[in-house]
């Protein structure tokens, strides 16, 4: 009887969850499916869903006017660089804010926040002048920094949660027995946040990936990243559905692709301390 | 480690990229329009003429603006050709932010241009952006819906003739809708054709002391017209609409009439593009009964020199590659004559094989009856048929059309809209200091 | 015992992230405040002087600012509205017993990683187009009007796409939390006959209160500056126009760098009046 109750809340709960899921998914899976459409097709009235002559033509035109490769390669430097220098730089300052807290911790902490709500477009003179200065336009490293420091106060914080968590015994341990400071953050910490640092790394990947303004209004010819790729596909003349649909998969797809293989991580370590 | 590695591959990349500079690779932003698309397929062309190599940055319209405008105006010399357009060349020229294009070889024929287009390009006689195409409006419409309607288009057609035409076109069962009107809001977008719509009414943007004239009774008129006409024929969310949304539109046979670029004629003709390709026919750009001026604009999309690059002599090389008329006859022999792109230069339209497509008269009409330096009924302080070429008409008619949408999409009412637009104008003209 | 030590040590690690940051923060806004009080039109030759107040007496005197604000919190606040309310639910949904969660939640988490331009231009072309979207296919299928989603209702739709892309983050931060809730003491609940409702208000809801706070906080954050999905969906037509893009098209569209400034100074200000807002709920929780 039991069992037929929970049976049968299962059977509601996955076609009410599957439902959700698929609705939530259904505007990127409709660009996939548009991506391989012909343009009257992409607009056909009623839409067609897969009953339709699958074509590349989307994606061959679209490489052939693109340097896809070279956009994408932008992408992936960029992002990795402006996550991998934003960790080298969060890590000991996380590290101390949870371990040697002081009464201005939190406030530090705070302010630090309170840096990501500078409008961009407020300061997009400024810093475009600056970089005109120091030879940073169109160069991948301006991009990794301005990225880098843009994300900064959300690795901090992020990190500063996970380390939070981690038990001040076993450092007292680790420093009884001899540990420098150096092998305290390499060999005892480390190992005991990887989860924290892998999910906060990903994060940040994720939102430098997507960061549409910098990367757009900073670049030309040759750090230009994916987004910037897909402002050349946004309203061309004449019927571009399908190959919008391409060209917005494309600069998805390694993202979403990465996401998915990796979201075990992502969501182990995703909670920003909100789980005591 | 993966980073530093990233960063000397970065750096080793610039290095790269500064060397290259030397041996000649210009950097080119352009608007992701047909022609400018065709252009970049085309480039080898250049690059095996002249040993330069190109690389492209083609951004959609309003980023492009932002983009270059922001760089120009800082020094960036990120780009060694802007792709720019009749509004800021002569603004831009006469900050001295282009190098003059006044000694380009005499192959070029620099003469050949369509002095009109010229013209439009030029600050005090001196040209400092070459025309890549050149257009005017005129109004498209469907031969076989106006048949079906009983009318006859004139080769002249004034507004309430539009009118009664689109409300016999219209068809709203079967989704044929008698106007499609530019209603996105945008200087470039729903502004020029209100503006050169409102010049065929009488009205003009501001008096001889750029007083602006919205609250007068010329564009109360334009602008409840153009509103009703909208309201009764046009087609759903047509406050969204600009050329591209039009021109989809039209193509999908959606369209009893559309008035917009001359150059959108190679586009609704091509089979391959349109389901209505041999039922369009071209007039000119109606009048107010009465009214001696037409509401037709004037544009060019044209190629500059930002002053101070490094790579003058290249990027002026490509300039004449690509406004010549060797380009124009490699356009024709790989795509044929419709697809060259049009409204440049004047042997184009003395071109025989040319003259046999069916749109190159009335284009040419057109571009010939647009007049920026006197475009309106009343006299103005201002050169520009669907602008006025001050360095504040980009910010002001941004909010106006803003405000023209709105009424579009039935928000507010004309006189709402024209008053707002009054109170915009009138606001960032005193902020100017005028 | 090494507490003297460890500290300098500490503060000689925290001082790369503070004083990058510091001067990230600073430069720029010594240079918009420097700007704010100059009549700067690049397209009029630059540097015309300074002006005084001019700059920020024009920006909020204007018409257009008082709607840009109540824009700006309209879409915010709509925003964490739907992803909180949605991101409960979803929540609590999958975290009951299913078969194929992980599937559910790879679809659920999509929309994420989404860039932002990409999100707006599907949505408007292909989905909110009023002729040729799918939505209007959809109206049309059950005879009714398409909607003109992009002017009639432009703050809902752009509330909309911004929710889609928000709402996987809520989810995941609110799921991890109630994964964390004490199911016996649900059990127990239910035992005693304790009605669904009454569960989740005095189980449920206190339990999630502080993730509910974070996701507030991150999402805030990054609402307060959202400029792509305006940009291509309504370009700040139809009342669309946030205190974000107004700046924007003040610097850009009519090139008035001062009074741009002018107004990215109000705009830090009313990020920080929200922030010491979020701030006080935020770090009292953050000490709970």
């Amino acid at each position: 009887m039991a069992r037929t109750v929970t049976t049968n809340r299962k059977i509601i709960n996955t076609a009410a969850a599957w439902a959700v899921g698929l609705l939530i998914f259904f505007p990127i899976l409709w660009t996939i499916l548009t991506s391989f459409k012909t343009e009257a097709v992409a607009v056909a009235d009623p839409p067609v869903f897969l009953a339709f002559d699958w074509t590349l033509d989307n994606y061959r035109t679209v490489l052939e006017r693109s340097n896809y490769a070279r956009f994408l390669m932008n992408s992936i430097i960029i992002a990795g660089g402006a996550t991998l220098l934003g960790l080298l730089i969060a890590i000991p300052a996380a590290w101390s804010m949870a371990f040697v807290p002081s009464r201005k911790t939190k406030d530090i902490l705070l302010w630090m926040l309170s840096t990501k709500m500078l409008p961009a477009v407020g300061v997009l003179y400024p810093i475009y002048l600056i970089f005109i200065r120091l030879g940073l336009l169109d160069t991948r490293t301006g991009l990794i920094i301005v990225l880098m420091l843009m994300n900064l106060p959300i690795i901090v914080w992020m990190l500063y949660t996970y380390f939070k968590e981690i038990p001040g015994e076993i450092l007292e341990a680790a420093r009884m027995d001899g540990a420098s400071l150096k092998d305290e953050i390499l060999y005892v910490l480390t190992p005991m946040a990887i989860p924290g640092i892998a999910s906060t790394m990903l994060l940040n990947f994720i939102l430098a990936w997507n960061e549409a303004f910098w990367t757009l209004n900073l670049t030309a010819a040759k750090a230009a990243p994916l987004t910037a790729f897909i402002a050349s596909y946004s309203s061309p003349e004449g019927l571009f559905f399908a190959k919008l649909s391409a060209a917005s998969t494309m600069a998805i797809a390694p993202i979403l692709i990465l996401g998915w293989f990796s979201q075990k991580q992502l969501v182990s370590g995703l909670t920003f301390g909100a789980v005591k | 480690m993966y980073f530093t590695h990233a960063c000397r591959a970065a750096t080793a990349l610039t290095l790269l990229a500064t060397t290259a500079a030397y041996a000649d690779t210009i950097t080119i932003a352009t608007v992701n329009n047909g022609d400018m698309i065709r252009m970049q397929g085309l480039t080898d062309d250049f690059t095996v003429k002249t040993g330069h190599e190109v690389e492209w940055v083609t951004l959609e319209e309003n980023v492009l603006r932002q983009r270059v405008t922001q760089d120009i105006a800082t020094k960036g010399g990120q780009f060694d050709i802007m792709t720019i357009g009749m509004y800021e060349a002569p603004i831009w020229g006469a900050n001295g932010w282009l190098v003059p294009l006044d000694d380009l070889s005499a192959e070029y024929n620099a003469d050949d241009i369509l002095p009109a287009m010229r013209n439009g390009l030029s600050h005090d006689g001196t040209m400092y952006a070459a025309p890549f195409y050149g257009e005017s409006s005129m109004v498209f419409y469907r031969t076989d819906l106006m048949e079906q309607a009983g009318l006859e288009m004139p080769e002249a057609p004034t507004w309430e003739f539009i009118r009664e035409a689109a409300l016999a076109m219209t068809d709203k069962e079967n989704e044929i809708y008698g106007a499609c009107l530019r209603g996105k809001a945008g200087w470039g977008d729903n502004m020029a054709f209100i503006t050169s719509m409102a010049n065929s009414f009488g009205a003009r943007w501001f008096d001889e002391d750029w007083q602006p004239q919205f609250d007068s009774a010329e564009w109360q008129e334009a602008l409840t017209f153009y509103l009703e006409l909208m309201e009764e024929a046009g087609p759903p969310g047509a406050s969204g609409n600009s050329f591209n949304e039009n021109l989809t539109l039209f193509n999908q046979g959606k369209c009893g009439m559309w008035i917009d670029a001359t150059v959108a004629a190679s586009k609704l003709t091509d089979p391959s593009e349109s389901v209505v390709a041999d039922k369009v026919g071209f007039a000119l750009a109606p009048n107010k009964d009465g009214v001696d001026k037409r509401g037709n604009w004037l544009w060019a999309w044209a190629l500059a020199v930002p002053a101070g690059t490094q790579n003058e002599g290249a990027a002026k090389a490509f300039i004449e590659w690509a406004t010549s008329n060797q380009y124009i006859e490699l356009v024709a022999s790989k795509e044929g004559w419709a697809n060259v792109p049009p409204g440049a230069r004047v042997s184009l339209y003395e071109n025989e094989e040319y003259s046999k497509i069916p749109f190159a008269d009335m284009t040419l009409k057109s571009i010939l009856s647009a007049d920026p330096n006197n475009p309106t009924v009343e006299p103005v302080p201002y050169t520009g048929v669907q602008f006025a070429a001050i360095p504040e008409f980009a910010g002001i008619a941004g909010q106006v059309g803003q405000e023209f949408a709105a009424a579009v999409a039935g928000q507010q009412s004309a006189e709402a809209a024209l008053e707002k637009a009054q109170a915009i104008t009138a606001e960032e003209m005193e902020a100017a200091g005028y | 015992m090494a507490t003297q030590h460890s500290r300098s040590a500490a503060r000689f690690m925290m001082a790369p992230a503070v004083i990058l940051l510091l001067g990230w923060m600073l430069v720029p806004l010594i240079m918009t405040l420097y700007f704010s009080f100059k009549r700067y039109l690049p397209l009029r030759g630059g540097d015309l002087g300074w002006t005084g107040f001019d700059n920020y007496v024009r920006f909020v005197t204007s018409s257009a600012f008082w709607p840009s604000v109540q824009a700006t919190l309209i879409i915010v606040g709509g925003t964490l509205l739907i992803t909180v309310i949605f991101g409960v639910l979803l929540g609590i949904l999958l975290n009951q017993p299913m078969w194929g969660q992980g599937v559910v939640r790879i679809l659920v988490i999509a929309p994420f990683f989404v860039m932002p331009t990409v999100s707006a231009l599907v949505w408007k072309n292909m989905f909110m187009d009023p002729v040729n979207g799918l939505f209007a296919h959809l109206w049309k299928a059950v005879g009714a009007q398409p909607i003109e989603w992009l002017s009639d209702i432009s703050l809902f739709s752009i509330v909309l796409i911004v929710s889609w892309q928000w709402l996987p983050f809520a989810t995941l931060i609110l799921l991890t939390a109630i994964q964390s809730l004490d199911s016996e003491q649900l059990e127990a609940a239910e035992m005693d006959g304790a009605p669904v409702l009454k569960r989740f208000a005095y189980i449920t809801l206190p339990h999630l209160s502080r993730a509910i706070t974070i996701v507030i906080l991150i999402e805030t954050i990054f609402l307060l500056s959202i400029f792509a999905e305006i940009f291509v969906t309504t370009g700040g037509a139809f009342g669309s126009r946030t205190l974000t893009y107004l700046i924007f098209q003040r610097v850009l569209e009519s090139q008035n760098v001062g009074l741009g400034s002018a107004g990215g100074v109000y705009a830090i200000i009313l990020a920080n009046i929200v922030a010491i807002f979020l701030m006080r709920i935020v770090g009292k929780n953050l000490d709970a």
